[in-house]
């Protein structure tokens, strides 16, 4: 991005994104790409998919990708845009719906909401998980680790970074 | 204060920044299963249905599933200063985090054995976030209705790829109505 006029067109098309991204910020990834890579040209492709995969990396919410594409395309002002888009739901819509929430938490229609979303929810959820399993592993020895590992996080209580770190030195050893 | 005790215990906002950290922290790959075991397994400031209940709203909501949730426990357990609590300690770590790895990457590019390391943890997180996704199954109550919907949501975003939009236009309706009329 050159100019402020840029960084505005940014932001407020990441703003309308972020309205959008209902059940996670990876639903509206490929039109964050359309958007930056081939209409702006702002970043490369290469830059854009190594964003990603460096924000997976970091600890947090899934969606800090968009902070670093934010940060690749503009530095710290463009960091900063990307992240308030991104806040700005929370900001409003989630705030309102906690309000609701907590004045009035056993209202009949509320429970129904919750209970009748709550399966829902869980599907999408485990589909989000499912998609990542597959993206991850392209061969028959990361099914496994990730196998291994739901199985063990199943049976014991141990800390799961100690799965993670084990994780990976099986990478570094070539095993995945 | 206006504010209904839904909850007997009062937390504070500070308390509740440092677990909001502890959360973000510690999130590698798999934030949900680090927000359970924080809010449900060592704080039980929630019950493993309630936290089922608040993700759903926290998916359906725009915005970062878990930053949703715990901006809704952060309000409940200490108002706005909770809330607050939440966003700041949720994302402010990991703003900083991911634009100094950024620079490294920027720096350093991609060595080879940093390369297959990311590979085996991130294979080792989607497991992680299975996981919580059976603990959280066995919570759903033992009845046809609710396992259908939540099957139907399963194959048709993650096996059909369905538009999302689709999906949830079809199913939460239905869902909802089933619970409001009371058949599980």
């Amino acid at each position: 991005m050159s100019d402020s006029s840029d960084l505005l067109v940014f932001f407020l098309h990441f703003l309308m994104l972020s309205f959008l991204a209902v059940g996670g910020f990876s639903a509206v990834l490929p039109e964050m790409h359309r958007f930056m890579v081939e209409n702006h040209h702002w970043i490369s492709s290469q830059d854009f998919a190594a964003a990603y995969a460096i924000a997976q990396l970091a600890p947090g919410p899934n969606a800090m990708y968009v902070t670093l594409l934010g940060w690749k395309a503009g530095g710290w002002a463009g960091a900063i845009a990307a992240t308030v888009a991104m806040l700005a739901p929370v900001a409003t819509i989630t705030i309102w719906a906690a309000r609701m929430h907590t004045r009035n938490p056993d209202a009949p229609f509320a429970q129904a909401l919750r209970r009748g979303l709550a399966p829902v929810a869980l599907g999408l959820f485990l589909a989000g998980a499912w998609i990542l399993v597959n993206s991850i592993n392209t061969g028959w020895h990361g099914y496994i680790l990730t196998l291994v590992a739901i199985v063990v996080v199943l049976r014991t209580k141990l800390n799961p970074l100690w799965f993670l770190a084990t994780g990976a030195l099986a990478g570094m050893a070539g095993f995945v | 204060m206006q504010q209904l005790p839904a909850q007997n215990e009062k937390v504070s906002a500070l308390t509740f920044f440092i677990s909001s950290s502890r959360i973000a922290l510690t999130s590698f790959g798999s934030p949900p299963f680090w927000a359970r075991r924080e809010l449900v397994e060592r704080k039980r400031w929630l019950d493993d249905r309630e936290f089922l209940e608040y993700m759903a709203l926290g998916q359906l909501l725009p915005g970062p599933n878990v930053l949703n949730l715990l901006v809704m426990v952060g309000h409940r357990l200490a108002g706005w200063a909770g809330a607050v609590a939440a966003i700041a300690g949720f994302m402010g770590w990991p703003f900083l985090i991911v634009i100094s790895l950024g620079m490294l990457h920027q720096r350093y590019g991609a060595i080879p054995m940093v390369h297959d390391a990311i590979v085996g943890m991130s294979a080792v997180a989607a497991g992680l976030l299975v996981a919580t996704g059976v603990k959280m199954a066995m919570t759903l109550p033992r009845h046809w209705h609710p396992w259908l919907c939540g099957v139907l949501a399963f194959i048709g975003v993650g096996i059909l790829r369905l538009p999302l939009v689709a999906v949830l236009g079809v199913l939460a309706p239905y869902s909802v109505y089933a619970a409001w009329k009371g058949k599980w």
